[in-house]
Formats: structure tokens, C-alpha cells, sequence
């Protein structure tokens, strides 16, 4: 048995990245990555988009060439799965039996595509998409003379509908709110992407139950809508959300409430084993008491350095504004904060001309968050000025001829 | 194949090759150079690949799309000789290209 010292579980974006930031920040001691996945660890944005399109290709993919992991004395092990977590002995289980001992452990489990109980899911051509695996089989489903049919009008799902019709395929989207990405931007946003798409060739069914999907010889053929309509098409995208992989912290005893609870040091309730990335649940220090699941690359960056910090003994990073993006067509969308405590949105630029910006207020005119179309400027300042918690004049934002500079000056 | 100088703001310096058609971004991440976090991966999206450039090669890098120009404005410490490392695509012609991080990236 090797001597204890870091183990990662999860090999994805958080788990890769924390394995680099140890290193960087001068850690020596025996450092391991343990991933279910047969890839080194690689970015999954590009997945619905520019690698769906063919605009990049796998090696592009990677978070780091296969060299770096021996270079820098990381032992990577794929396609192995952790069964379990023995607190008491300080090991991790892993599929085959053998037990890793680990000083420290750091969960990096990720999440996975949500499966909503639908009477048809098993089917041959409906597809979830989270991994580089999911990817490759939507990717030879898509191309002229193709139908999507995506249910679940979230950002990965019309990402996908987007790259489908890059591809020359034809789309349509099933959402169950009477708007798309409903949990997750405002109302003008949501309007404005749906006109976006459909000027694209986007089909729209929206406010629409799935029953399930239908086919024969064991391969799907239409979505079977709740009135009894057919949706048909070639292949099936189920974009309804992700769930944490806690279930190796729940069987541990862990503090877990929809994703392992860590705090600002992503330490979860044993001190001795960290949680980063979208498998957690973590405080949200600038919108008061919460605590939030976040996914998204920069906050899986952000917690895999809070723990390389507090394991190297470096000062914990200053704290980020939770920010995300997404690219669509031509439409580079950036998101910052979160409109937790917002009553009041103002409107900057010009939606029609497909460059502008949403801002959240709280009662007292602090900016809780911006949703930026086109619109760098917006996204930037926004972040700087959500991150100060400083008042903004509604008037000022709304102000095309007040720079953006100016405006967080 | 490109020579690309990556040197730090305490002046620790690498010197790598980055293979054409990567990025000065991507050099830098696959070679795990501090300083370069790329949290958005290229989409010039996050401005944590920001970097100035050495003087001597402003004009073989070329000038910044708007896009990149309006991140850019709103990055920590930024001077005239500003780029965003994603935005910079490596060809024979930068070898020896020299750039340095900025010192809020490190
Ligand atoms: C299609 C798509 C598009 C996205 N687009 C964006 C975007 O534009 N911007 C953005 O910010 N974010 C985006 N995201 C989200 C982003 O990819 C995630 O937030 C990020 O990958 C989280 O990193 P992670 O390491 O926590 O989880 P993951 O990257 O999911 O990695 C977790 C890894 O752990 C492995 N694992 C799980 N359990 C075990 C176990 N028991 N034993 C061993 N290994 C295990 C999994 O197999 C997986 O490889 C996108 C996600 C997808 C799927
Ligand atoms: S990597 Fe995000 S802007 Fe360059």
C-alpha cells in the first residue's frame, strides 16, 4: 500500500483542475485521481457547442495533454468507480475491491443528467448529454435530413438545438413552462432567446406535458405529447437538469441537502475530506446566509482552489462572483450573480439589435446580477459591481450614453 | 512549432513549444503555467488569460477584435499591450513570441 496522501474522486473539470492547482501551489506529497470516465479530465462546455458543431475536436477537449498527469507525479486511474468511503479506516473503495488509503480526500463526483420517469427512456436514439460518450452518440444522430427533438428547454438543450441546426438538422424544442431556460434567466431573456431560435428554424412547443416517447423495434420514433400528439423525430435529447453525485457522501455520513455541503473552504463536515465542484452545496457569501448549488466551470475552478489553498496553507483566494456563459449562434450570452433578492430589472441597450443587457436590483439598487447579450461591457462592470455590493442608479444603467465605465466608476 | 516565453510577475519565467493552431491560452494550461486560470476554456468570456505582450511583438500578434477589446477594458491592470491569451493563435511567426501575467492573476 502506498503511502496516504491526496485522493481525488472524480476526474472532471473540478477534480483536474484541483490535481494542477496542488501542484502549482507547491504541494509534494502523493497525489492521486481516481475517474469512472475512460478520459482524462476534459471541459464539457464545448460539448453542445463548438464540438458538436465540428469546430473543435477531442484533443481540444482536454483539460491537460495525457504527459502532464506522469510529468507532474499525478497517478491518474480511469475507468475505475469509488464504491465507498471508509471514514474510520481513511480509505476509499474502489470497483474492484482494492482500498486507497488518503490524509485527505477530495470529492470531485460531479453531476448527472437528471432522468425523469418517462415510459419510453430505454429506448434505442434518446440521449442524455453529459459525457464526451453522450456527446459522440448525438453528435452521429445530428446532420442534413435529421430531426432533434430536445425535451427540456434548458441551456444545454437549446445549445444543442443550436449546434443541431449548424449541422443542417432540423430542431424542435419541448418545454414544459410556457417559456424556455424558465428556471434560470428572466422573462425578457427568455423571449428573446425563443425569437432567436426560431428565426433559426427552432421549433417551439411550449406549456407541453411528455407522456413519453414511442417507438418500435426498440428504437424511439415521437415524443407523445400529454393531449396524445406526435412529435417525430430521429433522435431524442433529454435536457432536464442534473442531480448531484452525493451518494458516496450520504453513505458516509456526510452533511448532504442536494449536493455535499462544504464551506469556504469546500471542506465538507468531516476535515478531512474536501467537495468541489457540482456535486456541492456551498455558502454564497455576497447574498447573505444562503447556501447554493452552483454548475459551472468557474465555480468548480474556484472551489478546486479554495482546497488547494487550505491544503497548501496558501491564503484562500478572495472570493469570486458566480458568473456562467453560453454561445448560441452568433449570441455570446454571460451571466453574473444570481437575482436571489432582486425586485426591480432594468433594461440596457437594444434587444431588437440583439446586444444588450438585463440588470437585477435589490430594494436598495444594489446589483444582484446582469445577463449579458453581446454586451462584454455590461457582463464586466456588472461583475465588478455586483462583487462591491454598491448602489447603482436605475436611470444611470439604463443610460446608453453613460459608458459602462463610468457607470461602475 | 513557436518558442513562447511565458514570464510571471515575480519574473520566473518558461519557455515552451506551443504547436500552431493552439492558442497562447492553451499553451500555457496544457503546460500548467500559473497565472493563465482560462475559467471559460477560450470563449473570450472570462478575461482570466489576460496577458501583456512583449513590445517587441504587437504587431506579428495583430489587434484585438471588439470583442476582446471590450473585456479587456473592464480587466485588472490593464495597459496598452493588453491581450487575451485565447484570442492569440500561434503560427511559426510568433516563435519567440515573450509574454508576462498580470500580477492579479497570480
Ligand atoms: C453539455 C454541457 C455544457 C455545459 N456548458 C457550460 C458552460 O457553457 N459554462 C459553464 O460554466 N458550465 C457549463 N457546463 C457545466 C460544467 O461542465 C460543469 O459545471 C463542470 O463540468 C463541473 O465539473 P465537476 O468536476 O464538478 O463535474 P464533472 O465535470 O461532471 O466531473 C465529475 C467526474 O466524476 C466522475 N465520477 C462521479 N462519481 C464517481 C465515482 N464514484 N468514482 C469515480 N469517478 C466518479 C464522473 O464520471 C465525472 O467524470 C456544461 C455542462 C454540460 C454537460
Ligand atoms: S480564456 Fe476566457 S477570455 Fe480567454
Amino acid at each position: 500500500m502506498s503511502e496516504p496522501g491526496v485522493v481525488i474522486v472524480g476526474a472532471g473539470h473540478a477534480g483536474g483542475s484541483a490535481a494542477a492547482f496542488l501542484r502549482q501551489y507547491g504541494f509534494t506529497g502523493p497525489l492521486s485521481l481516481i475517474g469512472e470516465e475512460p478520459l482524462a479530465p476534459y471541459q464539457r462546455p464545448p460539448l453542445s457547442k463548438a464540438w458538436l458543431k465540428g469546430e473543435a475536436d477531442a484533443e481540444a477537449l482536454m483539460l491537460r495533454p495525457d504527459s502532464f498527469y506522469s510529468e507532474n507525479d499525478i497517478v491518474l486511474r480511469l475507468g475505475v468507480r469509488a464504491e465507498r468511503i471508509d471514514r474510520d479506516a481513511r480509505t476509499v473503495i474502489l470497483s474492484g475491491g482494492e482500498a486507497v488509503p488518503y490524509a485527505t480526500l477530495i470529492l470531485a463526483t460531479g453531476a448527472r443528467a437528471r432522468r425523469i420517469p418517462l415510459p419510453g427512456l430505454d429506448l434505442g436514439g434518446v440521449l442524455a448529454l453529459r459525457t464526451a460518450a453522450d456527446a459522440d452518440q448525438l453528435k452521429s444522430a445530428l446532420g442534413p435530413g435529421r430531426r432533434l427533438a430536445v425535451i427540456g428547454g434548458g441551456y444545454i438543450g437549446l445549445e444543442a438545438a443550436a449546434s443541431a441546426r449548424a449541422l443542417g438538422a432540423e430542431a424542435v424544442v419541448i418545454e414544459r413552462e410556457p417559456r424556455v431556460l424558465a428556471r434560470v434567466a428572466c422573462e425578457a431573456l427568455s423571449t428573446f432567446f425563443q425569437d432567436y431560435h426560431r428565426k433559426h428554424g427552432v421549433h417551439f412547443i411550449l406549456d407541453a406535458g411528455v407522456e413519453g416517447i414511442v417507438g418500435g423495434d426498440g428504437r424511439a420514433a415521437a415524443v407523445k405529447l400529454a393531449g396524445g400528439d406526435l412529435v417525430e423525430a430521429d433522435a431524442f435529447l433529454v435536457g432536464v437538469g442534473a442531480v448531484p453525485n452525493q451518494e458516496l457522501a450520504v453513505d458516509a455520513g456526510l452533511h448532504c441537502s442536494d449536493g455535499i455541503v462544504v464551506d469556504l473552504e469546500a471542506r465538507t463536515s468531516d476535515p478531512a475530506i474536501f467537495a468541489i465542484g457540482d456535486c456541492t452545496r456551498r455558502p454564497m457569501p455576497l447574498y447573505g446566509a444562503r447556501m447554493h448549488r452552483l454548475e459551472s466551470v468557474p465555480n468548480a475552478l474556484e472551489q478546486a482552489k479554495q482546497a488547494a489553498s487550505a491544503l497548501t496553507g496558501r491564503p484562500a483566494p478572495a472570493g469570486e462572483v458566480p458568473w456562467f456563459w453560453s454561445d448560441q449562434y452568433d449570441l455570446k450570452l454571460q451571466i453574473a450573480g444570481l437575482p436571489f433578492d432582486a425586485v426591480q430589472t432594468v433594461i440596457r441597450g437594444d434587444i431588437a439589435a440583439a446586444k444588450f443587457a438585463v440588470f437585477h436590483l435589490d430594494a436598495e439598487h444594489r446589483l444582484q446580477a446582469v445577463e449579458a447579450v453581446n454586451a462584454p461591457p455590461e457582463f464586466m462592470a456588472g461583475r465588478l459591481l455586483i462583487g462591491q455590493r454598491k448602489a447603482v442608479a436605475p436611470d444611470k444603467l439604463r443610460d446608453m450614453s453613460i459608458s459602462m465605465k463610468e457607470v461602475a466608476a | 512549432m513557436a518558442k513562447i516565453t511565458y514570464i510571471a510577475h515575480d519574473g520566473s519565467s518558461r519557455t515552451l513549444e506551443v504547436k500552431a493552431g493552439l492558442t497562447v491560452m492553451e499553451g500555457a494550461v496544457k503546460n500548467n503555467v500559473p497565472g493563465i486560470d482560462a475559467d471559460c476554456g477560450g470563449a473570450c468570456a472570462c478575461a482570466t488569460c489576460h496577458v501583456y505582450v512583449d513590445e517587441a511583438w504587437m504587431d506579428k500578434v495583430g489587434a484585438a477584435s471588439a470583442m476582446e477589446e471590450s473585456m479587456l477594458d473592464f480587466a485588472e491592470g490593464v495597459k496598452p499591450n493588453s491581450r487575451l491569451s485565447c484570442q492569440i493563435k500561434v503560427t511559426d511567426a510568433l516563435d519567440g513570441l515573450v509574454v508576462t501575467t498580470p500580477e492579479s492573476q497570480h
